[in-house]
């Protein structure tokens, strides 16, 4: 019997007597592209920021692969599997395209402060595995010519692909994208939808994400939750939530696309 | 018990001094968001701008304070506009607090040049004796500063809250992208602010001179440094949290002055500062900004 | 090579010619004695740029307290000093010195930094300037001799301590320690120096570096990748104030008297590092030497001009920030220059 991999129950956070999340649940399965979307301040970066422990939930469960992870420290939490890029890009600007990647292998490709400082044959050793392993990565992304560049000195489009090239550098089980296509032209936008697909074929990679862009949404993600005022407005197949007149009328009072 | 007295009537003395200036920071700190490293050098621009005023051009101590409040503005808000404003929204919160540290170099320096390093007799403005209270005598520049104080507090406070550029004021301390989707003008908000806290510093250099008549290009920079212990011990951004961080501060330095150890007393100030940033870093009345993610 | 890797080598490359041309000027007594007596301050200042720059450019949090941490490592290494100077050979002794003055000014930066870390970048600010004043003046209050009964330590007087009369005053108050041996040589100092560079451009250079480099960039990024952003800190902040404390056993090391006065180690002096690691280049290691040690000597030796340097390093340091962090300023300067312009720091 496989489990859900992320399975959501009654997630709730009160802010000083505003329920901007409000018993929300929603389960996720191996493989899955699933869409978060909702009118602006349906409260959908909130629930990003609680599976992710920026904010601890007042209540509700959030299981990753079984394991409670509810209101863990944000590091554990990407221990357990899950990584995330944000919707204000937050890319390390002073750092190389290379080395913000490298700085999500820290964990997997790890040595000493000792090791460090005196720069032993171990640092030598995991360090060559590391630059290959970040190398690769980028090739992925279309990212590998640039790994010197300075983060800040790419385009727009590219820096929001090497949040996710950093984020995927974590080898998480679950990849949270929030509004990955913000900002985007047509072009970056099917470029992305692109991206994600090979994503999850190439990594068999899980994938939820938040989005405006209806084209992305309806393209690529297989199930939906609709966020309204912090609760689940829908929940299903794509084509059927994306027909539910209430979900249409919740757009409709928001000019969005 | 009459050295208590005194010593209690000096702290709030000098804890008035403190909270005029805190509350010049405080502003600046909750609206424009910086901490303007520089405002104790107001101080002493202020106070050399009454020295120059009434000692050496031997005008009346009240005009020589309005001409000091006139020149720190002047500074203030050109100092505002040429070095902090540029900064607005810069990578790193640190840039514009090292430009502050800059300014107060220059202020500090281009005061050198001109007074030169040796201390100022500065001759009081307030020539009043004082009182004599069950047998201790309480200088007249003490009572007038603790007087001051209460009165540019209730000033501040009827200001902030009833007109409307103190209405902006409050809009922009809480949320400068909506206050200028209402319309407000941020910039013009931002000077009046920093002219406002320049005043403000001036005032606080001449009541400071004349409790304390050594003035130096270095006079403005400690209590400056000591004015925002006492905003932070307040709450920062807290218009009546500044008047109490100043109050309590002044008391408890001259306290501990008396009878601790002169030397000491600067590290117990320092030491209360460490500990309510632990303990409860909003201070006695301010609140806690989380970061949006 | 890495680029970085040539980066730094070329700074190692940089101080020891600048070692060799000032020996070489120095047996051809080309160097008065006056320029004699600037070499080992001109270094140490050198080494807490480094270190500070460590703190303010890779870790990206603005200490205003170094001095303190200097102070640390100066009496406590004097102290040793002076209580082994009969018993102890020159060498040894100077060296477990160092090893007690580093590991101590490491204590109170990892003391301090526990709470001070998790502030935001002015209070952060404001606090280390605190901690700075606090050291400073409780050193200065410190009254400690030793006699036959053993150490004894007041904060109050000399007679405080109750010393019997061939007692030996080693701390005395604000007159500070004197008769430290004059250990500290213009060799020795640029050898820490070296070393304070190997560490930190190591550090720079490696896992650890780039951890410290995210959590500057964006620290709710580098949690969500899974660095662990205190202990990352601490580490940073702490060879920071153990590359202070080294500067500081030098310093102690050269001079006759050491006292605790606002001079030498007051949060004035904090500043004017931080000056010369701003005008050297944040986050840039090199400049930090270069800055240090020009800006340094220049006052010495343009004395002429010495009435205006402050102001003109006031100057500098307004226009280079505003320069290099206004908004506006940076994207008109892209417009004009184009995108290359910019480097990796460090």
């Amino acid at each position: 019997m496989s489990e859900h991999l992320l399975q959501v129950d009654h997630l709730s956070i009160t802010f000083g007597g505003l329920r901007a999340v409000d018993d929300v649940s929603l389960s996720i399965d191996r493989g899955e592209l699933y869409g978060l979307i909702g009118p602006n301040g349906a409260g959908k970066t909130t629930v990003f920021n609680l599976l992710t422990g920026v904010y601890k939930p007042t209540e509700g469960i959030v299981r990753l692969d079984g394991q409670d992870i509810t209101g863990h420290p944000t590091i554990e939490i990407n221990r357990a599997g899950i990584a995330r890029t944000f919707q204000n890009i937050r890319l390390f600007r002073g750092m190389s395209v290379i080395d913000n990647v490298k700085a999500a292998l820290s964990r997997e490709f790890s040595y000493s402060s000792v090791d460090s400082i005196f720069h032993t044959s171990k640092y030598r050793k995991v360090e060559k595995e590391m630059d290959k392993r970040a190398q690769e990565l980028l090739e992925v992304f279309e990212l590998g010519a640039h790994r010197d560049v300075l983060a800040s000195n790419l385009p727009y489009g590219q820096q929001r692909k090497l949040e996710i090239a950093r984020a995927m550098a974590t080898t998480p089980k679950l990849l949270l994208l929030d509004e990955p296509a913000a900002g985007m032209n047509p072009n970056e936008t099917a470029e992305l939808m692109h991206t994600i697909a090979l994503i999850r074929d190439r990594f068999d990679m899980t994938i939820l994400l938040i989005e405006h862009d209806m084209k992305l949404v309806a393209g690529i993600c297989e199930r939906l939750t609709v966020l309204n005022f912090g609760r689940v407005l829908a929940q299903g197949e794509t084509k059927a939530v994306l027909s539910d007149p209430e979900v249409i009328k919740a757009y409709l009072g928001d000019a969005d696309n | 018990m009459q050295s208590f007295f005194t010593s209690l009537v000096n702290g709030l003395s000098l804890g008035s001094i403190y909270a005029i200036i805190a509350l010049g920071y405080t502003m600046v700190y909750g609206i424009a968001k910086m901490l303007n490293f520089a405002h104790g050098d107001f101080i002493m621009v202020g106070g050399f701008a009454v020295f120059t005023a009434a000692t050496t051009m031997g005008l009346h101590p009240v005009l020589a304070i309005l001409i000091a409040m006139v020149v720190c503005t002047v500074i203030g808000v050109t100092t505002e506009r040429i070095a902090y404003r540029p900064l607005r929204g810069a990578a790193s919160p640190l840039a514009v607090l090292i430009t502050a540290i800059g300014v107060s170099y220059f202020l500090q320096n281009v005061a050198l040049l001109i007074f030169g390093a040796n201390a100022r007799s500065f001759t009081s403005v307030v020539p009043w004796k004082g009182v004599n209270v069950g047998g201790v005598q309480i200088q007249g520049v003490t009572i007038v500063t603790i007087i001051t104080s209460i009165l540019i507090l209730t000033l501040l406070q009827l200001f902030v809250h009833h007109t409307k550029e103190g209405q902006a004021m409050l809009a922009v301390a809480q949320d400068r992208g909506a206050a200028t989707l209402m319309g407000i003008n941020v910039n013009r908000t931002i000077t009046l602010t920093f002219a406002i806290g320049s005043a403000l510093a001036a005032v606080a250099g001449a009541l400071l001179c004349s409790a304390y008549p050594q003035l130096t290009p270095y006079t403005g920079a400690m209590p400056g440094i000591k004015a925002f212990v006492a905003a932070v011990l307040g709450g920062i951004g807290s218009i009546p949290g500044a008047m109490i961080g100043g109050l309590m501060l002044g008391v408890i330095e001259i306290l501990s002055r008396t009878y601790i150890s002169s030397q000491l007393s600067d590290a117990i100030v320092f030491g209360i500062l460490i500990i309510v940033l632990l303990v409860r870093p909003a201070g006695i009345l301010g609140h806690n900004i989380q970061e949006k993610v | 090579m890495t680029k970085l890797k040539r980066n730094h080598l070329f700074t190692y490359i940089l101080v020891i010619a600048f070692y060799i041309a000032v020996e070489v000027m120095l047996r051809m007594g080309l160097l008065t004695s006056h320029l004699q007596g600037l070499l080992v301050p001109m270094v140490y200042y050198a080494i807490v740029a480094v270190g500070l720059n460590l703190c303010v450019g890779i870790l990206g949090e603005l200490s205003l307290g170094h001095a303190g941490f200097m102070c640390v490592g100066a009496f406590s290494s004097a102290l040793f000093s002076n209580l082994t100077k009969e018993t102890l050979p020159a060498a040894p002794r100077f060296l477990i010195a160092f090893v007690i003055g580093i590991a101590f000014a490491a204590l109170f930066g990892f003391l301090i930094g526990i709470p001070v870390l998790r502030l935001k970048g002015d209070y952060l600010a404001i606090v280390t300037l605190a901690f700075g004043e606090i050291i400073k003046n409780i050193v200065n209050a410190v009254y400690l001799g030793t006699d036959e009964n053993g150490v004894h330590i007041s904060l109050k007087n000399a007679m405080g301590m109750g010393l019997v009369p061939e007692g030996k005053v080693l701390i005395n108050g604000p007159m500070g320690i004197t008769g430290t041996p004059r250990n500290a040589n213009f060799t020795i100092a640029v050898i820490v120096l070296l070393i304070a560079l190997f560490i930190v451009q190591n550090l720079i250079d490696s896992r650890d570096g780039r951890a410290i480099m995210s959590i500057r960039d964006n620290v709710i990024a580098a949690e969500s990748i899974g660095i662990p952003v205190v202990r990352y800190k601490m580490l940073a902040f702490t060879i920071s104030a153990a590359i202070a404390g080294a500067a500081g056993v030098l310093f102690a090391h050269n001079i006759s008297t050491l006292q605790a006065t606002s001079q030498y180690f007051g949060y004035n002096v904090s500043i004017m590092i931080l000056v010369y690691v701003v005008l050297g280049g944040i986050g840039s290691i090199r400049g930090s030497v270069v800055a240090a040690m020009i800006l340094y000597l220049l006052p010495e030796m343009l004395r002429g001009l010495n009435k205006y340097r402050m102001l003109i390093y006031s100057i500098v340091l307004i226009v280079i920030m505003i320069i290099n962090w206004s908004p506006a300023i940076r994207s008109w300067r892209e417009k004009t220059f184009g995108r290359k312009g910019r480097r990796q720091e460090a």
